[in-house]
């Protein structure tokens, strides 16, 4: 157990696959001397030689069909897309190509690729850099769209999605990177991918979120409690499938919720867990589907971001105007 | 100032050579027949020719007997192969059983080659999911990939995952038209192979047309071949009406590849003498007769039935039994196909993920519910 950066974390549990299974390789852009622009993989070429931890030409189409083929002849691929705006450019080979190849060979063949990418706004990068652009992969069957919210589940889960046999694109938060530091257990251990977790119980309203917005809803949850109102928190951790179960439960116990995300509010992880509340679980609440999410514009420009981003005072206002409805 | 204004660079001069010395095809023999390099045409055996020639009867009676089922209204999409056959047998003739094969929507025939089946290849073009049963044998090849390019990319990802295996004698192969050169995926593919020197062949079957836009849309690059040079790979013109002469390079570009020299790229110029697809295409709105004509005295099959009818190897009456043979075969194949089993949607679900996530774990049980009653 050593206290541990959400990033470190990472490189830990790809450190660990890389030990645990001598088919898994790492690829992408600059991953490799250079440890990734991030420092993700710093240090895995060395520990694993240039066979198993390895630069590619710089083309992302490239890179994510050249899993393809290697999954095909029996390797466990991680890529690495540098950002996350940048899977744009391999949108054939995410959506086109590996989610469909199980169903095309009914079972016989598998997926086994981790996509790794940074996203997230707050960071003030160039533009396609900070991107939240989880909306466009939530819709494609076949595909687990997955991200962490702090460095334990960070390392757990990234082990998770290397030993899942289908297709991850597993979403890294750039601005949790280096903000949080937690404990992180030693050795392999996993956080499962489809299953929401309760960072905080509560018992007047339930906030679910994920990725950096967790945050920002365990901020508003520590203020109101001195206000004596009790926010339970959910992270869900994986935006496709949803984990509607957890939420259910939340809600049968809250009656009131409000979904928080820092993607677009169009489309959508936090659209689909509006609709199946309202499918399915509508009549647990007494006030209608609380909403945070960025507005419908591009995602910014850098100097807007701070006030482009849905925050805690969003999320707060919005709790806020839910319980007093 | 005549000194000033003078260039640095001679870019006509460059623009005028650099398609040297990749616009000179192979070939060995014309399309009248004769036999232009004797040296080339020596290193077969009759039996070899036989063989070469039986190939390429047989895939044009699959082309014609498939036209007819789908006149009939029996299959969906199909790409017509006919004119091709010289590019396609004589390329599959020289692959062998552990190479990973790559093809896109109009390869049918090599992957059948290859181990498919016939019944396969209709059920593809019907929308069955048994048409990929080859894979559940151990057969090593993708689907017939639709996407434009993007078989470059994986097939270079099977390279490098041959490689890594260590698999010796084994190579990725791939094929796509002249219009498929202008995706990013077809540079990305060969770029990728040569920065690994994984052991591939890139084939670039140049039929003139992609649906209606024609070869010199798609780039000002004299040949196709060439395309391989900016990326460090080594390219060549073959004559793709001419089967020997294919199965030579292909099988030369086969040798480089397993030998470790890295990937090399092989243009068959063809022709398609038919329609784009069975859905429609009218070939006689973009172009002329004029154009066709001399592309059909170029068939593939005219020049090596005369070659060997002069050498007493081949004759009308036994092509027409074969081709009566096949087309039988052809018939039983499409019999088996449209005994098929009923689809189910469960089992779309089913093979959606390895475990089923919540919503799709519902959905099977209400697709199953529906389809036992």
């Amino acid at each position: 157990m050593a206290k541990m950066t959400y990033i470190k974390a990472i490189t830990n549990g790809l450190d660990q696959v890389l030990q645990d299974d001598p088919k898994t390789l790492i690829f992408g852009e600059d991953v490799g001397k250079n440890g990734g622009v991030f420092r993700t993989t710093e240090g895995l070429q060395d520990k694993y030689g240039e066979d198993r931890v390895f630069d590619t030409p710089l083309a992302e189409s490239g890179i994510l069909g050249m899993s393809i083929g290697l999954a095909l002849t029996g390797w466990r691929p991680i890529p690495e897309i540098q950002f996350m705006g940048f899977t744009m450019e391999a949108v054939d080979s995410i959506g086109g190509q590996m989610s469909r190849n199980r169903f095309r060979f009914s079972g016989d063949v598998s997926m086994p690729i981790t996509i790794r990418t940074p996203f997230g706004g707050g960071t003030h990068t160039a533009e396609l850099h900070g991107d939240s652009l989880e909306n466009l992969f939530v819709g494609i069957p076949g595909l687990r769209v997955v991200t962490p919210a702090n460095p334990y589940d960070a390392k757990g889960m990234v082990i998770s999605a290397v030993e899942n046999n289908d297709p991850v694109l597993f979403m890294e938060n750039l601005k949790l990177y280096r903000s949080m530091k937690d404990e992180v257990p030693d050795g392999h251990y996993t956080v499962p991918l489809d299953k929401a977790n309760v960072v905080r119980e509560g018992s007047d309203i339930t906030v679910v979120a994920y990725s950096a917005e967790v945050n920002e809803a365990l901020k508003v949850a520590d203020k109101l409690e001195k206000e004596n109102i009790s926010v339970e928190v959910i992270d869900l951790r994986s935006l496709s499938p949803i984990d509607d179960e957890t939420i259910f439960a939340s809600i049968d116990k809250t009656h009131k919720v409000v979904i928080a995300q820092e993607a677009q509010k169009m489309a959508g992880a936090g659209a689909k867990v509006a609709a199946d509340i309202a499918e399915n679980d509508i009549m647990s609440l007494d006030a209608p589907i609380g909403r945070v999410a960025a507005p419908d514009s591009i995602f910014p420009f850098a100097m807007a971001e701070n006030y482009w981003l849905p925050n805690a005072d969003d999320i707060e206002a919005k709790v806020r105007e839910i319980l007093n409805y | 100032m005549a000194a000033k204004n003078k260039h640095v660079v001679d870019f006509a001069k460059i623009k005028s050579t650099m398609s040297d010395p990749y616009d000179k095809p192979v070939q060995v023999i014309d399309e009248t027949g004769k036999i232009v390099n004797q040296e080339l045409f020596d290193r077969f055996s009759d039996d070899e020719l036989v063989t070469l020639m039986e190939k390429m009867v047989w895939e044009r009676a699959l082309h014609e007997q498939t036209m007819n089922f789908s006149r009939q209204g029996r299959l969906g999409f199909y790409a017509p192969t006919y004119g091709e056959e010289a590019s396609e047998m004589g390329i599959a003739h020289a692959m062998k059983k552990q190479d990973y094969l790559f093809p896109a929507y109009r390869d049918l025939p090599q992957l059948i080659q290859h181990g498919a089946t016939v019944k396969e290849g209709y059920l593809w073009s019907k929308g069955h999911y048994q048409a990929y049963d080859y894979v559940r044998r151990g057969v090593r090849a993708f689907i017939p990939q639709i996407i434009i390019g993007a078989q470059y990319v994986q097939s270079a990802g099977a390279a490098l995952g041959i490689k890594k295996n260590g698999e010796k004698d084994t190579i990725a192969y791939t094929f796509t038209g002249d219009g498929g050169t202008s995706q990013g995926d077809f540079y990305e593919g060969i770029n990728f192979a040569s920065s690994f020197q994984a052991p591939e062949v890139f084939f670039v079957q140049n039929n003139g047309w992609a649906i209606s836009v024609p070869r010199k849309t798609q780039t000002a690059a004299k040949t196709l071949a060439q395309k391989g040079v900016a990326s460090g790979v080594p390219g060549v013109q073959v004559d793709g009406m001419d089967i020997l002469a294919t199965y030579l390079v292909a099988k030369d570009a086969r040798d480089f590849a397993v030998a470790g020299n890295g990937p090399a790229l092989v243009e068959t110029l063809t022709y398609r003498f038919g329609a784009h697809s069975s859905a429609g295409d009218d070939p006689s709105r973009y172009r002329t007769k004029e154009e066709e004509k001399p592309w059909f005295d170029r068939d593939p099959l005219i020049r090596l039935r005369k070659v060997l009818t002069d050498k007493k190897l081949w004759d009308q009456d036994k092509e027409d039994k074969l081709v009566a043979q096949y087309k039988d075969e052809f018939k039983e194949a499409m019999k088996d196909a449209e005994a098929a089993p009923k689809q189910k949607v469960s089992d779309f679900l089913k093979h959606t993920f390895e475990v089923p996530t919540p919503d799709v774990a519902a959905d099977i049980k209400k697709f199953e519910a529906k389809e036992s009653k």
